[in-house]
């Protein structure tokens, strides 16, 4: 086991991300975050309040999205959905998409795939914690990346958030 | 976590559990139909046979949409335009389906035990759409959901059963569940109607004053006189039966007190339901249409896994 991020680097790579993202997107007026379901949205949620210290609150579009309608191994495992939530219209925006850790890729061709049935967005990025690079199965790149880590298969990467598991921190375990 | 059940046969088969995962899965099913694009592809390799041997206007499209909308491809199978008219026995015909390469069959059959009898003898997901005077789980399933989203809950919720309880496989589905979720349930109606041993064999209220049925209750759900399942006259006429259990609008009003009105469909105009009340504020029977593609797209999403 290893601490890839402790839990004051992680506040301070969350603060730096929002930071990222408001340079490329100033006043955050055609853009929208979309955090993913289950453990996107901890990370989602953080920046979001990072922003609402930077810019008017009231600016920022912030959804939730669930793709397990969208993976491609139905036959394989059953999953159980969460809630989706993007109360506004994301054409022609410019969406953030932000999720915990980059992996296979495959989350993210789903949930492209997903994004794509709420209308025809300007732009679509992505926002990672953690990037395990040549781990891809998929042409997938994050645009805004907390950490750069390489990993093998038996490894797993682990993030834990204080209002789900009472610590706050990135580790790596060897299995 | 998934369904404890391989098929869908009948709410007597379920828990608990299984009630509550359809029930939230049917709920983010209803926010993907508000969606511009109404559709997902969670089926895309997924085959599905309707298999109708009785006739059917909104369970059939319902159960056609949930599969449209979940990507699945459709086989509808209608027994009279079928070779069953020529003599071709259900076995038979369900076999030569499935070598055609289906992966799941609805089914809805006059006859009582049909869907567990073709869960027996061949390999796919059986899903219950409707057997005889048995079950009809999907539409017990939807009917939860709507009372679910009026009235927030229900575990303690009062529903009374009105109607034809004996020949109605959506009065016993609806009793299995709502018991098995705590809520508690009445029926209602004429004698003739009621099966005897129903209150111990259930633990289920009987009543046969509909005004006190419905003083008690928070929810009725309404059912429609079977008159092609009566075999011997139950009651004296249609009349008379509007006149003693028909819901009115003024009999509603004069209780003076929120209640919730329900029906499965097809409605009888004027024998079990008054039209003001059908189309009135108190009913929420449009609502429950709309909830069936959700819930009936929860179900195939769950059974459509079959790694166990």
């Amino acid at each position: 086991m290893k601490t890839i991020l402790s839990e004051q680097q992680l506040a301070l790579t969350v603060k730096r991300l929002a930071h990222q993202i408001l340079e490329n997107n100033l006043q955050l007026a055609d853009t929208v975050i979309i955090g993913l379901q289950p453990r996107g949205i901890f990370l989602s949620d953080r920046i979001v309040n990072e922003l609402k210290k930077l810019v008017e609150p009231g600016l920022i579009r912030y959804g939730k999205l669930d793709i397990t309608f969208y993976r491609d191994d139905v036959r394989k495992s059953l999953h159980i959905a969460n809630a989706t939530d993007i109360p506004f219209s994301i054409e022609n925006k410019k969406v953030v998409l932000i999720d915990d850790v980059l992996y296979t890729g495959r989350t993210i061709r789903a949930a492209l795939d997903a994004l794509l049935d709420f209308g025809r967005p300007s732009k679509v990025s992505l926002c990672v914690l953690i990037d395990r690079r040549f781990s891809r199965e998929l042409p997938i790149q994050p645009d805004y990346t907390g950490k750069v880590i390489d990993t093998i298969i038996s490894q797993k990467v682990k993030v834990f958030w204080k209002e789900k598991d009472d610590s706050e921190e990135v580790i790596l375990l060897d299995s | 976590m998934k369904l404890s059940t391989k098929h869908l046969l009948g709410i007597k088969d379920l828990n608990r559990e299984d009630i509550q995962l359809i029930l939230s899965t049917a709920e983010q099913f209803k926010e993907v139909l508000q969606r511009p694009v109404k559709k997902v592809p969670s089926l895309r390799d997924i085959t599905i046979v309707n298999l109708f041997y009785e006739n059917s206007t909104r369970t059939r499209m319902s159960f056609e949409l949930a599969e449209k909308r979940l990507s699945a491809d459709v086989l509808n199978f209608a027994a009279s335009s079928s070779s069953s008219a020529k003599g071709e026995t259900l076995l038979d015909t369900v076999n030569n389906i499935l070598s055609m390469k289906v992966d799941m069959v609805v089914v809805r059959h006059s006859a009582s035990g049909a869907p567990h009898f073709l869960s027996q003898h061949i390999p796919a997901a059986i899903v219950n759409a409707g057997d005889g005077i048995n079950e009809h789980p999907t539409q017990a399933l939807l009917d939860a959901y709507s009372m679910q989203e009026k009235l927030g809950k229900l575990e303690g919720l009062k529903v009374a059963i009105i109607g034809d309880i004996m020949h109605s496989r959506v009065a016993l589905s609806n009793m299995y569940l709502l018991r098995k979720m705590g809520a508690e349930v009445m029926v209602a109606g004429p004698p003739t109607l009621i099966p005897k041993y129903i209150s111990e064999a259930l633990g289920v209220r009987v009543e046969y004053n509909l005004k006190k049925a419905l003083q008690w209750c928070d929810v009725a759900n309404v059912l429609r006189i079977q008159l092609e399942r009566q075999n011997q006259p139950l009651f004296s006429s249609l009349r008379e039966y509007n006149l003693a259990y028909g819901i009115k609008r003024k009999l509603l009003e004069s209780l003076g007190k929120d209640i919730v009105i329900m029906h499965p469909g097809p409605i009888n105009r004027g024998v079990e339901l008054d039209s003001d009340v059908a189309d009135g504020p108190y009913s929420i029977i449009l609502n429950q249409v709309e909830n069936g593609v959700a819930v009936r797209m929860a179900v195939l999403y769950l059974l459509a896994n079959r790694e166990s």
